[in-house]
């Protein structure tokens, strides 16, 4: 589990500037956040035309995980499903958020189907999306304290009283 | 609660805002450039929406406690007499944090929790769960092939049993409620198949990393076969009782409109996608199981229109029968779960000879098996669209992060754009078109 120097195995190729790694078969693009809407403008035009998923993930128990192809890792990860119709393709796009600036651009613009999926990573891992026309919650109510699915938040229990038992 | 982060908690209402709060460019962004419209059709849009003065308008709440929105699905709807102008969808009265109680399970309990999410199709649930572990831990080729068509059944007849009580509720939504209870008869007799093969109604955890919890039991084909050989006449019945009917027609047809442009855009898929005319069923385009080795047709509407959604749905209970029919037929003999010492707790029998055996059982039951370290996103078509699982390991025995794409979650964003110019007395068939589990919405 050390921060080494990352080899080249697993690099495959370079699509639009980003290394293209390949997990378990499936296509991923490791994009850095500065290019991250022009990419996906780019995927765009060659026919990934569908916005299927976008979530996100806090690796902070994972602190020297290897994103592969020499790519820093970051305490978060937005992670985005783009599917082609015409070319039966999928392809994933794996992008690096720091803590200290979790923000990342929308890309409301150019799928409007990921409105919903930016709300939800927001409200689960606070990860604001820069120029998303409605950036409030959507899952948990409104005064909501924090982000639930981040590591450090307490998943907490709230102890079960049952009635007449003992002590 | 050592370390609560409160950073940004309130960033404003999710409710619906008044015209007067608004600028116009927001305005004009809910309403048409959310789309990839043209210049000139997103202006005309803009220009219908000033001429309604806010004197004249008034927004109202449908929902979380309504009858016909299928759940705790809340709407709040801005009315100019009897016209839609705008929708915002308000969701999350139905959230446990089952990504997160999903970090805290094993692989062998995952399936427990997936299931309840789309409650009217947790097999497809389990299945896309499994299909994602099974990937991650690389034996997605070694599943033996009564496993895989065991599979295919139970995938093909809760399709059947979805749509079916969609039949049932979209007839109570429009006011034919005698197909409600035809609807839930016929569900029922799916169910009981599944009672008698998992032992459950619902939420089964039958479909397990690795293969299935049990064999098929005794007689089974003349169950399927039962099923099958009823279902032709009623849905006939049913045919005759709504598809023709104008009444039904009327409530049905140009309601609820979308193209297939706007469907792409929003991220729709399923039955609302097929409706534009998108021949997109995952079966089909990215095969997965055996769907590649059956006959079937892919059922593609044309209007996008709630009645072509109706009619698709309707249709693919027909296709799935066809399937089944080639599945009875073909089902192979062999196990229905893989051998394999790591993932597959030993058989009953051998724990009463052996110790090793009964250890290994126990780790299993209690520590659960470990997956390699490893990201994966598996997707198949649900009744409702792509169901999608993306799994994270950190090479323990629990997922380090456990994502789930819900197609209803996705497709109720569809509703504002289905509901525009529309009236009130269409939003329930418009919602109930898009049949969404609000159970996999919230999750």
């Amino acid at each position: 589990m050390s921060d080494g120097v990352e080899t080249a195995e697993q690099t495959v190729a370079t699509l639009h500037g980003c290394p293209l790694i390949d997990s378990h078969g499936q296509q991923v693009l490791l994009v850095p956040r500065e290019s991250y809407v022009s990419v996906v403008k780019s995927l765009l035009v060659d026919g990934y035309d569908m916005c299927i998923d976008l979530t996100g993930i806090d690796y902070l128990n994972m602190p020297h995980r290897k994103v592969g192809a020499g790519v820093q890792p970051e305490r978060f990860e937005v992670v985005v499903n783009l599917l082609s119709l015409t070319h039966r393709q999928r392809i994933r796009l794996r992008v690096q958020v720091p803590e200290s600036d979790a923000v990342l651009p929308s890309l409301f613009d150019i799928h409007p189907g990921t409105e919903a999926h930016e709300r939800e990573t927001y409200d689960m891992f606070g990860i604001t999306f820069d120029g998303h026309p409605d950036m409030t919650r959507i899952l948990m109510p409104e005064d909501w304290h924090g982000h639930p699915l981040r590591k450090d938040y307490d998943q907490g229990s709230i102890p079960v009283q049952f009635k007449g038992s003992h002590s | 609660m050592s370390t609560v982060i409160s950073a940004g908690t309130n960033e404003g209402g999710q409710e619906l805002r008044s015209r007067s709060e608004l600028t116009a460019k927001e305005l004009f962004r809910e309403v048409g450039s959310v789309l990839r419209l043209s210049e000139a059709e997103a202006a005309k849009l803009a220009e219908v929406q000033t001429e309604a003065p806010e004197d004249q308008t008034m927004i109202i709440n449908m929902g979380p406690q309504h009858p016909s929105t299928h759940g705790v699905l809340r709407l709040m709807l801005e009315l100019q007499g009897e016209t839609v102008l705008r929708c915002k969808p308000i969701i999350g009265y139905l959230h446990t944090g089952m990504e997160k109680t999903g970090e805290s399970l094993t692989y062998m309990q995952g399936g427990t929790n997936v299931t309840r999410m789309d409650y009217l199709s947790p097999l497809n649930n389990e299945l896309v769960f499994s299909l994602a572990v099974e990937k991650l831990l690389g034996i997605d080729g070694d599943i033996p092939e009564r496993a895989v068509w065991m599979r295919m059944l139970l995938s093909e007849l809760n399709r059947m049993s979805s749509h079916l009580l969609f039949l049932a509720t979209n007839g109570m939504d429009i006011g034919a409620v005698s197909m409600m209870l035809y609807g839930w008869r016929e569900r029922e007799e799916v169910l009981r198949f599944f009672q008698k093969v998992t032992g459950l109604r619902m939420n089964h955890n039958f479909i397990r990393p690795g293969g299935l919890a049990a064999d098929l039991p005794a007689g089974w084909r003349d169950d399927v076969l039962e099923i099958l050989e009823n279902l032709p006449s009623r849905l006939e019945e049913y045919d005759i009782l709504m598809t023709g009917q104008p009444i039904w027609r009327e409530r049905l047809q140009g309601v609820g409109a979308i193209t297939a442009r706007e469907a792409m855009a929003l991220g729709a898929t399923g039955p609302i996608l097929r409706s534009t005319g998108v021949p997109w069923d995952l079966r089909r385009e990215m095969p997965y199981l055996r769907y590649d080795d059956v006959e079937f047709d892919v059922i593609v509407g044309e209007h996008g229109d709630a009645y072509d959604r109706y009619a698709i749905r309707f249709n693919e209970i027909r296709e799935s029968m066809r399937i089944v029919y080639q599945i009875l037929d073909r089902m192979p003999s062999g196990d229905y779960r893989i051998q394999n010492k790591k993932v597959t707790p030993p058989p009953r029998a051998r724990i009463d000879e052996s110790m090793e055996a009964l250890i290994h059982h126990f780790k299993i039951f209690t520590e659960g098996f470990k997956v390699p370290e490893g990201e994966v996103y598996v997707g198949i078509e649900s009744p409702r669209g792509e169901i999608g699982c993306y799994i994270v390991s950190d090479g323990s025995s629990t997922p380090y992060r456990m994502h789930m794409r819900a197609p209803s979650f996705v497709n109720i964003q569809a509703l504002p754009h289905m509901m525009r110019g529309g009236l009130v007395a269409d939003a329930v068939a418009v919602i109930s078109s898009v049949d969404p589990v609000l159970g996999e919405v919230d999750r």
